[in-house]
């Protein structure tokens, strides 16, 4: 991927996820993180990712901002209103971001591999969702498994917990 | 030209954004979105890096890639366990402030 583009997404991605932050109203803040999830699934593609791209796309852009979007509509959520904001404990969390912030720009900068180029590829096409199955189906079957279950047990949670409870 | 070290910048930034969000909003569905940030923003350099790692065959990490696709999953349920905690809590409290959820509090 050209560096043009490259830096088109990586920018597309950060604005809107600083806007998801931002936005005071919940819907714009979900239809922000919407478009910040498309710029991060290109940014997956252009690292030759193209099936973790898509389920990006299916299951980030698709399921849960849909899931996101109708509770906030079904909760019925007005924009905040302006409260009493603690101004100390917001500087505080922010100084903690920003020295997080820090020490990430210092990681990478003396990290000596950051400063490499990354390696060609054999061919123009690479079959990563053949190989992707195989490792899945393979090494990984068992906990491709208990994934299974685990998502299982969420829909039957989710049921329970959103029953309405008897009085 | 693009280097590991630019991906890794880029996914720096993106989870101190969902980290600052978790710090400093008050709304439990912005907490949870900018919870949603900040394992994207992992999965972006665990991507980075498995392409970074090319093997004896000339092709990327695909361990590193179904590691992905296990946090996306596992990411998804816990959206969806998240809303529905949140959706009983309102019908509870009618709030979603966490300044007003303060019982357990010590």
């Amino acid at each position: 991927m050209s560096p043009f583009l490259f830096w088109i997404f990586a920018l597309l991605t950060l604005i809107f996820g600083a806007a998801v932050v931002i936005n005071r109203n919940p819907v714009a803040s979900a239809l922000s993180l919407v478009v910040s999830f498309l710029g991060l699934a290109a940014l997956f593609m252009s690292l030759n990712a193209y099936f973790i791209g898509i389920i990006q796309v299916l299951v980030y852009t698709g399921a849960v901002m849909v899931l996101f979007l109708f509770i906030i509509m079904l909760l019925d959520l007005r924009a905040e209103e302006g409260r009493h904001i603690n101004w100390l404990a917001s500087a505080g969390g922010l100084a903690v971001a920003l020295i997080l912030l820090g020490q990430i720009f210092s990681v990478v900068g003396h990290l000596t591999i950051a400063h490499k180029a990354f390696p060609p590829l054999p061919g123009s096409t690479i079959d990563d969702v053949r190989n992707i199955g195989a490792a899945l189906f393979g090494n990984y079957n068992l906990p491709f498994q208990i994934v299974g279950v685990l998502v299982l047990v969420a829909t039957i949670g989710v049921v329970l917990l959103s029953k309405r409870q008897p009085r | 030209m693009i280097t590991l070290g630019d991906y890794l910048i880029v996914s720096g930034i993106l989870f101190v954004i969902g980290f600052a969000g978790v710090m400093l909003r008050r709304n439990l569905i912005i907490i949870l979105m900018s919870l949603e940030l900040m394992l994207n923003a992992a999965n972006l350099s665990l991507v980075a890096f498995s392409r970074f790692r090319v093997d004896s065959t000339g092709l990327p990490d695909y361990d590193v890639q179904v590691f992905v696709f296990f946090i996306i999953t596992v990411a998804a349920a816990e959206v969806a366990v998240g809303l529905a905690i949140l959706v009983a809590l309102y019908r509870a409290r009618q709030t979603t402030d966490v300044k007003d959820i303060s019982s357990m509090r010590f």
